[in-house]
């Protein structure tokens, strides 16, 4: 008689739930992603204890960075039919007698934000990737010689008039450019602004009050 | 798993073809899903910025200085931000006929100028906090918009607590209008204001860097 062998099975882990969780995670993230635009620039704001959202849509941003070149970014409302950036960039065009194909009107109103003078905005639009898209980014003119920003903030007014401005500043930014900005929103009637912010908290209580004198 | 038990036949005699297993391999599909999760948790934006609201007073060109709202000095506070966090202020308002008002130097940390706002603003930051504290422990039930309201009104009503300009120098950051809007909120200051700085503010923060500062009001050089 031959020994009884034991069936030799390899050993097997079941997946079965740990593929469970993995679709779970799936569709969880799949739901809530919102995804993150390719920022203009490098920026780092400063800290409040704002707990205000952003709104979604309707916003028109003015980024500044350190060295103060400025960006400008804007949305194309709550509906993808709107085409809001197209409408404005037409107005810009016509503004400085430029001409841009259907296709780059389609492919602008897809990018986000961007900040350079207008002649170049075409190479922009048509930079195989985004390390070539990164070198046009040299800042918006809005000097009073050429005041581009200007433009682009009236037309967006125009275009969409519901659109809220927020502006999101680098800490080190000087205040003397930020205040620019402001003065020129305040000339297009924008006297609201959110200043972008990252979130701190800092609770203080009667206790914190200093005695009395 | 999906696995079927393939039954021996008892004998060695006869030996079958071996069934394939009905098992489906299911690595692929873990290495794809992983790789999906990889990609939506590193692109997905979970914190959405906040912001900060301010709202500034109107520009009018035709506007006279007539026409500004006239505040009182006693109540006024000016807070000038020279960068470097530095900050100075001082009370009431310039004028050749009074001695000049003497800048203080002040920073942003705790002891800084909030320790100065929270003084003069003590009732008014009392009643709100009393009020925000009462709706933490549950003693009032408010909706979120009453619960605003409230504290609007409590600020409209406010008749002691400090009117603040704030004054940036050209030196100043963004940083530090943001910081400063912050204690505004943090100390809940009723009434306060953005405002240019004047050449007389410039002249009083250059005089107190320098270790002198100016007793008598300066004459402005008209450029």
């Amino acid at each position: 008689m031959p020994k009884i062998k034991p069936p030799v099975s390899t050993p097997r882990i079941d997946m079965t739930p740990m593929v469970d969780l993995f679709s779970l995670l799936l569709i969880f993230f799949v739901l809530t992603a919102s995804f993150r635009p390719q920022e203009a620039a490098m920026i780092d704001s400063p800290a409040s204890i704002s707990e205000k959202q952003a709104p979604d849509f309707n916003l028109m941003t003015i980024f500044i960075d350190k060295e103060g070149k400025v960006f400008f970014n804007v949305d194309n409302g709550m509906d993808s039919t709107t085409k809001f950036r197209e409408q404005i960039l037409q107005k810009m065009a016509e503004r400085y007698e430029m001409t841009f194909t259907p296709d780059e009107y389609d492919l602008f109103g897809r990018l986000s934000g961007f900040g350079m003078p207008l002649k170049d905005l075409k190479g922009w639009i048509h930079a195989e990737n985004s390390e070539k898209r990164e070198e046009f980014q040299v800042g918006m003119p809005f000097d009073s010689a050429d005041n581009q920003l200007g433009y682009w903030i009236l037309y967006s007014r125009i275009v969409n008039p519901r659109a809220e401005v927020a502006i999101k500043g680098d800490a080190d930014a000087s205040y003397m450019t930020v205040k620019e900005i402001m003065d020129m929103l305040q000339i297009n009637k924008i006297n609201k602004f959110n200043l972008v912010t990252t979130f701190v908290t800092e609770e203080i209580g009667l206790e914190d009050l200093p005695p009395e004198n | 798993m999906a696995q079927i038990q393939t039954k021996d036949s008892g004998k060695g005699g006869k030996k079958r073809a071996k069934k394939h297993s009905s098992e489906i391999d299911m690595t692929p599909m873990v290495d794809l899903m992983c790789l999906l999760i990889t990609f939506f948790m590193l692109t997905t934006a979970f914190a959405k910025p906040k912001v900060m609201v301010i709202t500034m007073p109107e520009k009018d060109k035709d506007q006279t200085i007539k026409d500004q709202p006239k505040i009182s000095a006693e109540r006024t506070l000016n807070i000038l931000l020279a960068g470097n966090d530095e900050v100075f202020y001082y009370k009431g308002q310039p004028t050749p006929e009074k001695p000049m008002p003497q800048l203080v130097k002040s920073d942003f940390s705790k002891d800084g100028i909030r320790k100065l706002l929270l003084n003069w603003n003590r009732d008014l930051f009392t009643k709100i906090t009393e009020y925000r504290d009462k709706r933490l422990t549950g003693e009032i039930i408010v909706a979120d918009s009453t619960f605003n309201n409230t504290i609007k009104e409590m600020k409209l009503d406010d008749k002691k607590g400090p009117i603040v300009l704030i004054k940036a120098d050209s030196a100043a950051k963004y940083r530090d209008i943001v910081n400063i809007i912050d204690e505004m909120a943090i100390t809940n200051i009723a009434s306060y204001a953005i405002v240019d700085i004047g050449q007389v503010e410039v002249m009083m923060i250059d005089a107190t860097k320098a270790g002198t500062p100016l007793i008598k009001y300066p004459v402005i050089k008209v450029k």
